[in-house]
C-alpha cells in the first residue's frame, strides 16, 4: 500500500511539474538567502579583521622595538621558541616614482584571528607566492604597482596607499632582510611565559589602542548585520510557508480520493511528511550551493577571501563548512516542518469528504482572520510595550520578532481594507471588477506580500542603519581625530622629551594622560587633556551645559562619554567622583562609538595633580604633516614611523570600509527583493491555476485575453505599492530598533538615526520593479491561453 | 438573416491527426427565432455555439453575423462582438465570483455601454431575484446562479442569446421554471435564441430542431 500511495502522491508532481518546480525553487531560494546573508556577513566579518590587523591598531597589542625602526628576526624565532604567540609584521614606506605607499608584510600563517587577504588566497601558483610574491592592493594602489615583478591582487578590503604581501616578500620590496618591524601579540598566551623582557629586552608591549579602534564599531555592526540575517531567514520562512500551503492545498483532492480508497490517515501523513523531508533536504542542497554561487556572484572581489573560508588552509576554515552546510539545511528543513506541520494538521481535521477544489477564496471574513488580526493586535502591542521598558538584549530580539511578525500578519487586512476602499469607490465597471478581483485574490498572495514587505522593510532598516551609522561615525571621527597627525606607543620615558621637542618646533601639542580606573562603579578610563580651543572647536556633545570647556579647563568640571553616563545612570549636573574623594559636576556628555569602557575627561593640569606619576600615551599634533612628523621624530628618538598615525589616512581608511559595506548592502538588498518577487511569481503561477474559472467568464463577456493580463500585472503592481507604503514605516522602526534599542542594550550607546528618503524611493521602484518583473511571466502566460482551456471551465464534465 | 453560418469545419487535433468534429454545418438564425440544438454527447454541440458566440474560431467557412464575417475578426473584434451582441448561458461558471448578484447582472451591460437600471431592477423582480440581490455566486444554489446567468445575458439587450444545457444541472421542476422564464424574457427583447440540449422537453419548446450528427446537422 504504501508503494501504491507514494506512487499516486508522486504522480501528483510529474503531472505539475510546475508545481514541483516552484516549491523546490522557493526552499532553494529561501536557503540561498539565508545562506548568502551568512557568507556575506561572513565575508564582511573577516574583511573587517584584515583592516584592523592592517591599520596594525586592531584588537590586539603590538611588541615594538624600544628605540629604532627594526629589529633582528632572530628575536621573533626567540620568542615563538619561548612559547609567545606573536605574528610578525614588516613595515616601511615604498618610493614609487609617484610617491610612496606604506607597505605591510604579514605571516598568513600566524595572523590572529584575522582572515588577511595573504590568506586567503589559494589558487595563486604556490612557486610564484614564494619566489617573486604577490602584492594586495586597493584598485588604484594596484594601478601604480604594474612595475614591480610580483603579481598584484586587488583587494577592495586594503587601506589606501597601502600594500598588503607576506613578510619575506615586504623585506625583499624594502631591502630590509632579516629585520621586522614590530610583533602582533595574539590575545590568547600559553600560561607561564618568560617575560618579554627576560626573551627579549630591546622590545616593549604596547595594549590595544582603544580610542580609535574599530574594533567594537564593527562589533556593533556585526549585530545588525545578524539581525538582517534572521530577517532574511523569516522572509524565507514566509516563502517556504506560502509554497507548502500551496502545495498542500493543490493536493486536496488527492488525498480525498485516497482516504475514500481506504488509505488510513495516519499513513498518509507519514508518507507525506516524509516526502517533504526529502524534498525539503533536495531544495536546502540546492540552495546552500545557490547562496554560495550569489555571495560569490555579488561580490566578485571577495571571491579569493570566500574561497579562504571554505578551503581548508585557514585555522577554522575547516569548521566553518559543516556548519555551513548544516545551517542551511538546517533552515530548509525546518521552514518546510514549520509550514508543513500546519498544512498536515489542516489535512488532518479537513472531513473525509470535504470539497476537493482548492479553497481558492472566502470573501466571508472568517474566524481565520479574525484570529490573525487578533494576533496581528498582540504582537504589535507586545513590541511596543518591550519597547517603551528597558528589558535587555535578548528582549529587544524579541521586540524585532514581534515587530515584524505582527507587522506581517496585520498587512493582508490593512490591505484588505484599502481594496474594499477602493472597490466602493470605484466608478468604472472595468474598475469595479478590478478592486473585486483583487481582493479575492488577497490570500492566495498574502504570504508572498508579507515576504515583500519583510524584505523590503529590512532592506529600509538595514539601509537606514548602515547609512546613519556611516554619518555618525564619519561625524565622530572628524570630532575625535582633529590633530593632523598623532603619535604614540612610543617608550614612556621618551614622552616627556618627544613633547617639548615639538614644542620647539613649534607645533601646537594636545597630550593626552589616561590611568585606567572605575568611575560610578563603571570600569572606565580617566583621561587628562590639554583642553584649548581646538576642543571646543571639534568636539559635539551628546548634550553639554554653557561653557562645559571652560569649566573642564579650569579644572572644575568633568566631561563623560555616553557609555558611564548611561551605564551609571547619571546625566548633566549630576556629580562624578572621580578618585580621592574628588567630586565633580558633569557638564557634558559625548558620543564615543566603539569604545567599550566608559571614559570620563578632565583638564589634563587636575589630572596631574591626581596622579603625579602619570605621563601621557599619546600627543595629538596639530599643524604638521605626518610625513614630516615621521622623518623628524624617527631621527631625533628613533620613534618607529607606525608610532605617528596619519588623521587623513585613517579616515580614509573608515570610510573604505563603508564603501565596502555599502557594496554588501546593496548585494542584499538586491537579493532579499528578488526572493521576495520570486515568492510572488510562484504564487501567482499556482493561483493561474484556480483563477481560470474567475476569468473565463469575464472573457467570455467580451474582455480579450490580453485585457485580461494587463490587469494582471496591474494588479500585482497595485498590491506591491500598497506594500511598499505600508514597508516603509515598518523599515524605519526596524531601523529605530535597531539604533536605539538593540545597539543600548549591546554596547551602551545609541546611534543616532538619519532619514534618507532618495535611498527609499530607490527601495521603492525596487520593490515595484521586482513584482513587475513577478507578475511579467504569469500575465504573459495569461493572454496566450488557450482558448479552449477558457472553454474548458464551462464545460460539462465538471 | 441575424446569423448565416456556411459551411463550417472544425477539427480538435487528437493522438493520430486531427480530428473532425464539425463537418460542414450550414444554419440560419433570425430575430425573434429559437432553436434547440441536439446531439449525443461529444458531436459537437458546444463547440458550434462556441463558434457562432464568437467565443471560438472555425477551421473554415462563414459565420455572417449580421451580414459581417465573423471568421474574419481578430481576437479584439471577437471580444467588442461577445460584448455587445452576445449574451451567453452555461451550465455553470457563468457568474464572476468576486462579485455579488447585482454586479454580475450589470457587469456585461456595463461592458458594451448598454447599462439600464431600470431593466436590470425588472430582471431581478422577474427572475425572483430580490433577496438574493447582494449575495455573492458562492452562497446561491444552482437554479438561483442559472437565473442570475440568465438576467446577465438579457441584461445587455443582445441580438443574439447562446444557452449551453442551462438547466442541465436543476432538478425538472425548477429546471422547467428557469426555461420557461427565460423564454418569456427572450420572446420580450425580440433576440434570436440558440439552446444545446440533451432534453426533448426543453428542445420540444423552441421553433425549430435541430440535430448534430456526423459533424453536419440534420
Ligand atoms: N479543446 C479540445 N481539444 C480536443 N478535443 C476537443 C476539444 N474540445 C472539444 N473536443 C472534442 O470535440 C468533440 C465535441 O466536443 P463538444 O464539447 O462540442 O461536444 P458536445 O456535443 O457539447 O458534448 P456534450 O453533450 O457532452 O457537452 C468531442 O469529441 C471533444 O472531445
Ligand atoms: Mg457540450
Amino acid at each position: 500500500m504504501t508503494r501504491a500511495c507514494l506512487q499516486a502522491l508522486w504522480s501528483h508532481w510529474r503531472r505539475n511539474p510546475l508545481q514541483l518546480f516552484t516549491f523546490l525553487a522557493g526552499l532553494a531560494l529561501a536557503t540561498a538567502l539565508w545562506s548568502g546573508v551568512q557568507a556575506i556577513n561572513a565575508e564582511a566579518r573577516a574583511s573587517y579583521d584584515a583592516a584592523a590587523t592592517t591599520l596594525g591598531e586592531g584588537r590586539f597589542d603590538q611588541v615594538l622595538p624600544k628605540a629604532g625602526e627594526g629589529f633582528a628576526q632572530e628575536v621573533y624565532v626567540d620568542l615563538r621558541r619561548a612559547g609567545w604567540q606573536v605574528s610578525p609584521v614588516v613595515e616601511g614606506r615604498l618610493r614609487l616614482d609617484d610617491g610612496a605607499v606604506r607597505v605591510i608584510g604579514l605571516d598568513p600563517l600566524t595572523t590572529p584571528g584575522a582572515l588577511s587577504p595573504v590568506a586567503g588566497t589559494r589558487d595563486i601558483d604556490l612557486s610564484g607566492f614564494l619566489t617573486v610574491g604577490v602584492l594586495f592592493a586597493d584598485v588604484a594602489t594596484a594601478a601604480r604597482l604594474a612595475d614591480l615583478p610580483q603579481e598584484v591582487v586587488v583587494d577592495a578590503s586594503v587601506a589606501p596607499d597601502t600594500v598588503l604581501t607576506d613578510v619575506g616578500v615586504a623585506q625583499r620590496l624594502l631591502e630590509r632582510p632579516g629585520t621586522l618591524s614590530r610583533l602582533i601579540v595574539a590575545p590568547e598566551q600559553p600560561m607561564g611565559l618568560l617575560p618579554l623582557a627576560d626573551v627579549a629586552p630591546g622590545l616593549m608591549r604596547v595594549a590595544a589602542q582603544g580610542s580609535s579602534d574599530v574594533g567594537q564599531l564593527t562589533d556593533s555592526f556585526h549585530l545588525n548585520l545578524t539581525a538582517f540575517g534572521l530577517l532574511s531567514f523569516a522572509v524565507g520562512i514566509f516563502i517556504v510557508h506560502g509554497t507548502i500551503g500551496l502545495v498542500f492545498e493543490q493536493r486536496r483532492g488527492m488525498v480525498r480520493t485516497l482516504r475514500t480508497l481506504g488509505v488510513p490517515l495516519r499513513r498518509l501523513m507519514g508518507l507525506m511528511a516524509a516526502e517533504l523531508l526529502a524534498l525539503s533536504l533536495v531544495a536546502g542542497m540546492i540552495g546552500v550551493v545557490l547562496g554560495y554561487i550569489v555571495a560569490a556572484l555579488l561580490l566578485p572581489d571577495v571571491a579569493a577571501t570566500l574561497e579562504g573560508l571554505y578551503g581548508a588552509q585557514v585555522a577554522g576554515g575547516l569548521q566553518l563548512r559543516p556548519v555551513w552546510w548544516l545551517s542551511g539545511l538546517g533552515i530548509a528543513v525546518l521552514g518546510a516542518g514549520l509550514a508543513g506541520a500546519g498544512a498536515l494538521w489542516r489535512i488532518a481535521r479537513m472531513p473525509i469528504l470535504a470539497s476537493a477544489r482548492p479553497r481558492a477564496w472566502a470573501m466571508v471574513a472568517g474566524r481565520g482572520r479574525q484570529v490573525q488580526g487578533a494576533v496581528a493586535v498582540v504582537l504589535l502591542a507586545l513590541a511596543a510595550v518591550i519597547g517603551a521598558l528597558d528589558l535587555g538584549l535578548l528582549a529587544s530580539f524579541v521586540l524585532l520578532g514581534c515587530l515584524m511578525i505582527g507587522a506581517a500578519l496585520a498587512l493582508p487586512l490593512i490591505v484588505g481594507a484599502v481594496l474594499a476602499l477602493g472597490q466602493a469607490r470605484a466608478r468604472g465597471v472595468i474598475s469595479g471588477w478590478f478592486w473585486a478581483d483583487t481582493r479575492q485574490q488577497l490570500p492566495g498572495l498574502s504570504l508572498a506580500l508579507m515576504a515583500l514587505l519583510l524584505a523590503m522593510a529590512a532592506n529600509v532598516g538595514v539601509s537606514t542603519m548602515v547609512s546613519s551609522f556611516r554619518l555618525t561615525f564619519v561625524d565622530f571621527l572628524d570630532q575625535r581625530l582633529f590633530a593632523d597627525a598623532y603619535v604614540r606607543g612610543i617608550d614612556r620615558d621618551q614622552m616627556p622629551g618627544v613633547e617639548a621637542y615639538l614644542i620647539a618646533q613649534g607645533y601646537d601639542v594636545l597630550p593626552l594622560l589616561s590611568v585606567d580606573t572605575r568611575l560610578a562603579g563603571v570600569p572606565s578610563e580617566l583621561m587628562g587633556a590639554r583642553v584649548g580651543p581646538a576642543y571646543a572647536r571639534n568636539w559635539s556633545f551628546v548634550d553639554a551645559g554653557p561653557d562645559a570647556w571652560a569649566q573642564v579647563a579650569a579644572g572644575e568640571a568633568v566631561i563623560a562619554n555616553e557609555q558611564l553616563v548611561r551605564r551609571a545612570g547619571l546625566w548633566l549636573g549630576d556629580a562624578l567622583d572621580i578618585g580621592d574623594g574628588l567630586r565633580l559636576p558633569l557638564v557634558g556628555v559625548y558620543g564615543d562609538y566603539g569604545n567599550p569602557v566608559g571614559q570620563a575627561i578632565v583638564a589634563e593640569t587636575l589630572f596631574t595633580s591626581l596622579f603625579p606619576e602619570e605621563a601621557p600615551r599619546q600627543f595629538g599634533v596639530l599643524g604638521a604633516p605626518a610625513e614630516d612628523l615621521r622623518a623628524d621624530l624617527g631621527a631625533e628618538f628613533g620613534v618607529p614611523s607606525s608610532s605617528v598615525v596619519d588623521q587623513a589616512a585613517v579616515k580614509a581608511f573608515s570610510l573604505g570600509i563603508f564603501e565596502r559595506t555599502f557594496t554588501v548592502t546593496a548585494a542584499l538588498n538586491v537579493l532579499t527583493l528578488a526572493v521576495a518577487g520570486f515568492a510572488i511569481l510562484m504564487s501567482l503561477l499556482t493561483l493561474s491555476a484556480i483563477r481560470l474559472p474567475q476569468l473565463a467568464p469575464v472573457w467570455a463577456m467580451g474582455l480579450t485575453r490580453g485585457t485580461l493580463a494587463r490587469i494582471d500585472l496591474l494588479r500585482a503592481l497595485v498590491l506591491a505599492a500598497l506594500t511598499a507604503v505600508l514597508a516603509l514605516p515598518l523599515g524605519l522602526a526596524l531601523a529605530w530598533v535597531l539604533l536605539a534599542v538593540v545597539n543600548v542594550q549591546a554596547f551602551g550607546w545609541r546611534l543616532p538615526m538619519y532619514l534618507f528618503p532618495l535611498d527609499y524611493a530607490r527601495l521603492g521602484v525596487l520593490t515595484l520593479a521586482a513584482a513587475g518583473l513577478a507578475a511579467l511571466w504569469p500575465a504573459f502566460r495569461m493572454a496566450r491561453t488557450p482558448v479552449s482551456q477558457l472553454l474548458g471551465v464551462f464545460a460539462n464534465e465538471r | 438573416m441575424l446569423l448565416d453560418v456556411r459551411n463550417v469545419t472544425k477539427s480538435f487535433a487528437g493522438a493520430d491527426g486531427p480530428v473532425p468534429v464539425l463537418a460542414g454545418v450550414d444554419m440560419a438564425l433570425d430575430l425573434g427565432q429559437t432553436l434547440s440544438l441536439q446531439g449525443e454527447s461529444g458531436s459537437g454541440k458546444s463547440t458550434l455555439m462556441h463558434i457562432v458566440g464568437a467565443l471560438d474560431t472555425a477551421d473554415s467557412g462563414e459565420i455572417l453575423f449580421d451580414g459581417r464575417d465573423i471568421a474574419a475578426l481578430d481576437e479584439a473584434g471577437r471580444a467588442a462582438l461577445r460584448r455587445s451582441e452576445v449574451g451567453v448561458i452555461f451550465q455553470q461558471f457563468n457568474l464572476i465570483p468576486s462579485l455579488d448578484v447585482t454586479e454580475n447582472i450589470r457587469f456585461q451591460a456595463r461592458l458594451a455601454g448598454r447599462e439600464d437600471p431600470a431593466g436590470v431592477a425588472h430582471l431581478i423582480e422577474v427572475l425572483g431575484l430580490g433577496p438574493h440581490a447582494r449575495k455573492y455566486p458562492e452562497q446561491l444554489s444552482g437554479g438561483q446562479q442559472q437565473r442570475v446567468a440568465i438576467a446577465r445575458a438579457l441584461a445587455v439587450r443582445p441580438r443574439l442569446i447562446l444557452a449551453d444545457e442551462p438547466t442541465g444541472n436543476l432538478d425538472e421542476a425548477t429546471a422547467a421554471e428557469v426555461l420557461a422564464q427565460m423564454l418569456a424574457l427572450v420572446a420580450d427583447t425580440g433576440a434570436a435564441l440558440m439552446v444545446v440540449t440533451h432534453s426533448p422537453a426543453v428542445a420540444a419548446r423552441m421553433d425549430r430542431q435541430l440535430h448534430l450528427r456526423a459533424g453536419r446537422l440534420a
